[in-house]
């Protein structure tokens, strides 16, 4: 069988990914009257991760109104079409190319899409069972939350009766409802660090259910060789522990969706694992922005959807300004083993109108100490912080770079005095 | 009723079984494969290095190194034909000791003695200059061009595929249980029954001295499972390297390959731990940081890369050195044991002495004339794939760029899978950097009531 030929088409904004930030920035663009705007999906329905989200909380912020997952994405693919966004499902994006061209493959055949501009909104996946690194063989029943709602909610398919969920973010908690809407109780609830990374909420909510909980696990163990048979690990005393289940439920410490962006040209950021990023959420090639989730693991719905709509205005005013644009490019780094990462990692000068307000910080371990934003051998901006690793840190970037910034920025952390 | 009895019977559906299978079907017999488990490459066969090796540093003069050279020979020459795909990408033997570095003439001299003459001894710069981002601390070393990398599970379906197209059998979810050579036939008592066949070939793996035990009631070698865990890094990582990086084994250690894969990943290993269970292909969170500690140690470039899985291959290694290859020509009895990490390279080595050692025991075939060859699926990442070319009815794995005409097809054909594992080696689903999180639900209403073992229980039922 021979490899067909391409096809070719253009568009003024073409949109990689159509889930949450990507469709709120389709509807917004619309809004702005850019132009045409393609939003690019491959799964057979828009709407992203939502849409095997069976359950609440979603849409009080955005549409002031308390939705499940599935609702929630309908309605963002709603909005987003009916003001003309054209959405294309089943299509895959198999390569970014310089300047805004990318390669597609659809149910139709493959095609080259010509883009004024395109953003990068393909989100967030949870880490698997072997980027964690559990000992134990693979049988099967070991899954993430988001198989496994998918499993759940699209399919109505029941993969175990009585898992253990691996991890104890927010997304551990869908875990749980996932497994109530299946009909089953989890057997426990494990998590490596010595606290619950979602404490104020987790906790009460498993006393509640009844999942017993165990943190400062050690060596967690998958044992069985065809299905999963029991779940085993030392407790934070040592203690060598049993749990008899059937499933494993790896849950949570999200990562970009970066394989296209990785097999590209663009520079890719080390510590979030997305897109190297200024301000206004253009990558290193001018013609490319990124939204949303795919910039740092992770955020709420709510928040990408906002991520999505501010998007919208930074495109249309690159799409009007340039190409007279041509900022000045300073680059925004760490050197702190406790700093993960920061968003954005450049800022351009002269600074555009609509930029991004804040710098995210994204933390390696616990921090009690002083933050720092250095330039020129200077601190130019500091602040005691004292924070759990998986809080979302947030700075007032017009605090820390001045409208006549010519240096590069370094966070860095110093002990507290 | 007359009694169905076929010519050959061989026990095992590993790489070698399927070989043997292939070979003795185009030599004319009558094969049935029995298999234990409820698919095919379900035990040593399913995690390797999938390196096809010339066997430059086998034992000169020993079985195994005449099974690979043999068998490396036949797989170029059915390659192209079988539609198998192949990755030329050399391999480097490197030296990062002094010690090592020693053993560096030595090795040069053992594969010019295996007939392997195109090894040819680099300097540190010449390796350096060929390949880039290995660390700068490596001492020297020597390639062997014809070292080159293969579709593991590919490569044994395309040979089972070719028998069952030409009349064999293939029989799955059938354990041997005992086993009657009686004056001119066998039975075989298995857990489906009753199978007859003049002549029993074991290749039963790493159950292959409890199958030589069941049927002659003696044991001449015994299985001691060694196991082997690999890293697996996603495919950015295979732009690090083309060529395949071989240690150079010291007495106190093996050392680990690095290596891309056909399917366009990079693996870092193997451990080498001896163990008593043969199936416990169980990954330890210590060995895999070791590995990829050791990984980055080569090539610096790895530190930056995403893991994308890890895995364990067991290899039925014996107390002897070499292949043990055993015949019984009064009661037609081969047994094909202690095929260790070689098997993938040498297994169609391993045929042809089988079919040959038949012709000793007298039994004469007639060869098929016209035999059928399929053309199955390249799943390589370096050749062209289904999800390029019109009416492929959409992309399911998104890391793996599985289109849903692949799996309905693998699905419709002639060995479906019968579990999840076995639709991933035939088609690559689930086994990118995802691992499921995208595709699960798709997969699980894909494969409702088409799997033997399905992947989950539907609400109500």
């Amino acid at each position: 069988m021979a490899a067909e030929t391409f096809t070719e088409t253009s568009c003024t904004v073409a949109i990689v990914g159509g889930g949450t930030s990507g469709l709120a920035l389709a509807a917004e663009l619309m809004r702005l009257k850019v132009g045409r705007v393609v939003v690019l999906e491959r799964e057979p329905n828009s709407g992203g991760i939502p849409r095997h989200c069976g359950h609440y909380p979603f849409g009080v912020y955005e549409y002031k109104r308390l939705m499940k997952g599935p609702d929630y994405a309908r309605k963002n693919t709603d909005v987003a079409a009916d003001l003309g966004a054209v959405i294309r499902t089943g299509t895959t994006v198999t390569a970014l190319r310089p300047g805004g061209t990318l390669e597609l493959t659809t149910p139709g055949g493959r095609e080259v899409l010509h883009a004024d501009r395109v953003v990068l909104c393909t989100g967030v996946r949870e880490s698997s069972r072997a980027q964690r690194f559990i000992n134990g063989d693979r049988p099967y029943g070991v899954i993430s939350t988001g198989a496994l709602q998918s499993l759940a909610y699209l399919e109505h398919i029941r993969p175990f009766t009585r898992p253990v969920i691996f991890g104890s973010e927010l997304v551990s908690f869908s875990a749980i409802q996932t497994c109530a809407h299946l009909g089953i109780k989890p057997a426990a609830l494990v998590e490596e660090e010595d606290h619950v990374r979602v404490r104020a909420l987790l906790t009460p909510y498993l006393i509640a259910k009844r999942v017993p909980l165990f943190t400062g696990i050690r060596q967690p163990t998958i044992i069985g060789s065809d299905q999963v048979e029991a779940f085993e690990f030392s407790d934070k005393n040592g203690r060598y522990r049993r749990i008899e289940t059937d499933g494993i439920i790896i849950s949570g410490r999200f990562r970009p969706e970066a394989a296209l962006l990785k097999a590209s040209h663009l520079a890719v950021d080390r510590g979030t694992g997305g897109p190297v990023v200024d301000q206004s959420g253009r990558c290193s090639d001018p013609a490319y922005f990124a939204t949303g989730n795919i910039l740092r693991p992770a955020e709420t719905s709510a928040f990408c959807w906002q991520e999505g709509v501010d998007t919208a205005a930074r495109v249309a005013n690159d799409l009007e300004t340039s190409p007279s644009y041509a900022p000045n490019v300073i680059s925004v780094t760490h050197d702190d083993p406790a700093i993960r990462f920061v968003v954005p990692q450049r800022i351009a000068t002269p600074l555009p109108p609509h930029g991004m307000t804040n710098f995210y910080l994204g933390l390696t371990k616990e921090v009690r100490g002083v933050l720092e934003a250095r330039a020129g051998g200077k601190t130019v901006w500091e602040k005691p912080i004292k924070s759990q690793p998986i809080r979302r840190l947030q700075f007032p970037l017009s605090e820390i770079v001045k409208p006549d910034v010519a240096d590069d920025i370094t966070f860095t952390l110093r002990k507290s005095k | 009723m007359t009694r169905d009895t076929f010519d050959i019977a061989i026990i095992g559906g590993g790489v070698v079984g399927c070989a043997i299978a292939r070979r003795l079907t185009l030599d004319g017999a009558r094969v049935v494969v029995i298999e234990k488990a409820l698919d095919v490459l379900d035990g040593a066969s399913k995690g390797n290095s999938a390196i096809l090796h010339t066997g430059f540093d086998a034992p000169p003069g020993s079985l195994e190194q005449a099974c690979i050279a043999a068998g490396y020979k036949e797989y170029l020459e059915i390659a192209g034909q079988m539609s198998l795909p192949i990755l030329k990408s050399g391999a480097l033997v490197l030296a990062w000791s002094d010690d090592q570095l020693k053993q560096l003439p030595k090795l040069i001299e053992k594969a010019h003695a295996n007939g392997v003459t195109d090894v040819t001894s680099l300097s540190r710069e010449e390796i350096l200059r060929k390949e880039p981002n290995l660390s700068p601390d490596l001492l020297g070393g020597f390639a062997v061009p014809g070292e080159y990398l293969i579709d593991p599970w590919g490569t044994a379906h395309a040979y089972i595929l070719q028998a069952i197209a030409n009349g064999a059998t293939l029989l799955r979810n059938a354990e041997v249980l005992t086993g009657h050579f009686e004056g001119t036939s066998w039975t075989l008592k298995t857990t489906q029954g009753d199978m007859h066949a003049d002549h029993v070939i074991n290749c039963a793996g790493l159950y292959g001295d409890i199958v030589d035990e069941r049927l002659t009631g003696a044991r001449r070698f015994t299985i001691t499972p060694r196991k082997g865990q690999f890293v697996v890094f996603d495919k950015p990582a295979s732009n690090l390297l083309s060529s395949i990086i071989l240690p150079v084994p010291t007495k106190t250690t093996k050392g680990v390959v690095i290596c891309r894969t056909i399917f366009g990943n990079l693996l870092v290993g193997p451990t080498a731990e001896d163990q008593e269970s043969r199936t416990d292909g169980s990954t330890t969170r210590d060995a895999l940081l070791d590995l990829q500690a050791k990984g980055v140690e080569m090539v610096p470039g790895l530190s930056n890369c995403d893991v994308t899985t890890a895995y364990a291959g067991l290899r039925p290694a014996t107390e002897y050195q070499d292949y043990q290859i055993h015949q019984d020509r009064q009661s037609r009895y081969i047994s094909v044991g202690g095929i260790r990490s070689t098997g993938l390279s040498s297994s169609l080595g391993i045929a042809q002495h089988v079919s040959a050692l038949l012709d000793t025991f007298g039994t004469q075939f007639k060869p098929l004339s016209t035999p059928v060859t399929p053309t199955p699926e390249k799943l390589s990442e370096y050749h062209d794939r289904d999800w390029q070319c019109p009416g492929s009815d959409g992309i399911v794995c998104h890391c793996e760029l599985v289109t849903k005409r692949e799996i309905e097809r693998v699905l419709d054909g002639p060995m479906p899978p019968a579990t999840l594992a076995g639709l991933k080696r035939r088609t690559r689903v689930t086994m990118g950097r995802c691992q499921g999180f995208y595709c699960t639900g798709a997969l699980a209403a894909l494969t409702e009531g088409r799997l033997v073992r399905p992947m989950g229980t539907r609400d109500g039922s």
